[in-house]
């Protein structure tokens, strides 16, 4: 029974992360802050900051709020050239934290693609999540962690 | 000697080769970065204790600057005296000496070669000639000045002290924001697919950052109807621009139809809070942008403060390495003030990210026309302070400061 438990919590935390990389790929941005719950907390940084201990983000949201803000300037503010992502993801793995609660590590590639068809390897790294389990895994805090400290050009669809 | 000639119109005009040509970015190595100029380094608070160091480059030259075990700072060119190998890998880190990895030959903290391995060879057999004199191919030492935690560097013997050099129209306002120690937030790189100079052009340019960053005037943070000004360096090499907090009412972007402008019931943010400015400076200036020649700018956007490396990369790739910054006294609301803020720059910043972009279209834009210009009559024809920023100024100034060392 507890195998079968950790499968199905396997598949459901798998399957959030499949349904927000499809939503960012395909352009679904306005559907990115309902992957949160209402004070959930997004941050990217990168693993040299992490490992010196500083805490900068290169992007923070707390909150929908924030979340939607984001979304909103880059639909009506922000200006970049048409661009698309494809995100890879891989090696999930999944811990429960309590009843309501688990946590997850992914790896992921995100490959960029201009409208020139230029494609480029744009980031890699691992996604260290908390999610809340119910009523529909969320999640709580998502963060970022890009294994290089540069960033081609610019940042503007969230990873 | 570059066989190029300047458009007849003077300041007002910059030819498309100088961002294209390879002999134009060989020759800025010798004449600009490892000519007569200041470069930063880093923040002396990256070397906080002695022997630390940290790597870096001035121009396309390694650098590794130290803390010495008395505390001072010295800086010295990454390069063995044997075959040039990098002598320090890591980009920062502690070391009792330096050890090129290569054939063991060692460094002090200054950068002096102090020793060759098997220099005297083994049992009487191998090793150098007694008259062998490796040290004439030891790297480069730099002179080094701090500034308020900042450190710069040059090659030059001839340019004057740090402080000179930056001038009394922008010392002033360097000082004004570096007032008390510094503590490291973080760091990051954004890549630039552009010529180096094309970035400073941007920095410079107080024409655009109301028109391209959508994001300053659909807030009212930085609207060219704000009161702010322009400060630039008699020689024009450098400059400094900033804005003061005033509540924005006036409606200049609608009346000109601008892009930029909110349109009718404008754009609002849901968590405001994001952009909320504690006074710290108190002189009620929201935002300041300072540039020293050739590659270096400090910012203040509200409680955001960071310095900007410029590292060319070749003739059409750059990079800026973004350190950003807050006082060792900061305490835990004014870090996390710093923290949101940081949204507002680098490579993901809701003001900044458009930078990348605008300056790689005009380098994808001239491909085709080295020997077209750009027409930079903003203001006029003149380089000095004033208190419009609807004017290319500080951008003639580069371009006179940089034909100056490049005798072009």
């Amino acid at each position: 029974m507890a195998d079968q438990d950790f499968l199905a919590l396997q598949a459901t935390i798998e399957r959030l992360h499949a349904r927000y990389a499809h939503a960012l790929d395909a352009d679904r941005l306005e559907d990115w802050p309902q992957f949160f719950t209402e004070q959930g907390t997004y941050r990217v940084t990168t693993a040299e900051n992490e490992e010196r201990g500083l805490p900068l983000p290169v992007l923070y949201a707390e909150g929908r709020p924030m979340l939607r803000d984001r979304v909103a300037s880059l639909r009506h503010a922000n200006i970049y050239e048409p661009q698309r992502y494809r995100h890879i993801l891989s090696s999930v793995l999944v811990e429960r934290l309590d009843s309501q609660t688990a946590r997850s590590t992914a790896n992921f590639l995100v490959v960029r693609i201009m409208e020139s068809g230029d494609s480029l390897l744009f980031a890699s790294g691992r996604y260290l999540d908390r999610i809340a389990l119910a009523p529909e895994p969320r999640y709580e805090e998502r963060v970022v962690v890009c294994d290089s400290r540069r960033f081609d050009t610019l940042l503007a669809i969230p990873l | 000697m570059l066989e190029r000639s300047w458009p007849a119109e003077g300041l007002t005009r910059v030819p498309y080769w100088v961002y294209q040509d390879e002999d134009v970015y060989k020759e800025e190595q010798a004449k600009i970065w490892r000519g007569a100029t200041w470069n930063y380094l880093c923040l002396e608070a990256e070397l906080p204790e002695p022997q630390s160091f940290v790597t870096t480059f001035v121009g396309d030259m390694p650098v590794v600057v130290t803390r010495d075990a008395n505390g001072a700072l010295h800086a010295w060119e990454n390069r063995c005296a044997h075959r040039g190998a990098l002598v320090a890998m890591r980009a920062r880190g502690k070391a009792e000496r330096f050890t090129c990895i290569y054939h063991n030959w060692t460094y002090d903290h200054a950068g002096n070669l102090a020793s060759v391995a098997f220099r005297r060879g083994i049992a009487g057999k191998g090793g150098m000639p007694p008259d062998a004199k490796p040290e004439s191919q030891a790297p480069r030492q730099l002179r080094v000045e701090s500034i308020n935690g900042l450190v710069f560097g040059t090659l030059s013997k001839e340019v004057s002290s740090l402080e000179s050099y930056i001038g009394p129209e922008i010392l002033p306002r360097l000082k004004r924001v570096l007032k008390k120690p510094l503590k490291v937030l973080g760091a990051y790189t954004q890549v630039l697919p552009n010529n180096w100079k094309l970035y400073m052009d941007n920095v410079k340019d107080t024409y655009h950052a109301s028109l391209l960053h959508v994001f300053f005037t659909r807030f009212r943070i930085n609207r060219l109807t704000q009161k702010g000004g322009v400060f630039v360096s008699k020689d024009g090499a450098h400059h400094c621009t900033y804005t003061e907090m005033v509540e924005d009412r006036g409606d200049a972007y609608e009346k000109d139809g601008m892009r930029s402008a909110g349109g009718s019931g404008g754009f609002r943010l849901e968590a405001p809070e994001l952009l909320e400015q504690l006074d710290e400076l108190g002189d009620a200036v929201s935002i300041q942008i300072l540039s020293l020649f050739p590659g270096f700018v400090l910012h203040q956007i509200r409680n955001s403060l960071a310095a900007r490396q410029v590292v060319p990369k070749g003739v059409g790739r750059t990079e800026l390495h973004w350190t950003l910054f807050g006082f060792t006294d900061d305490d835990e609301a004014m870090t996390r003030r710093r923290l949101m803020q940081a949204n507002l720059v680098g490579p993901a910043g809701y003001i900044s990210m458009e930078d990348g972009a605008a300056t790689g279209f005009v380098q994808r834009g001239v491909a085709g026309a080295p020997e077209r210009a750009s027409v930079i009559e903003m203001g006029g024809a003149t380089i000095g302070s004033g208190d419009s920023r609807i004017t290319e100024t500080a951008v003639r100034g580069l371009w006179q400061a940089w034909r100056a060392h490049m005798e072009i």
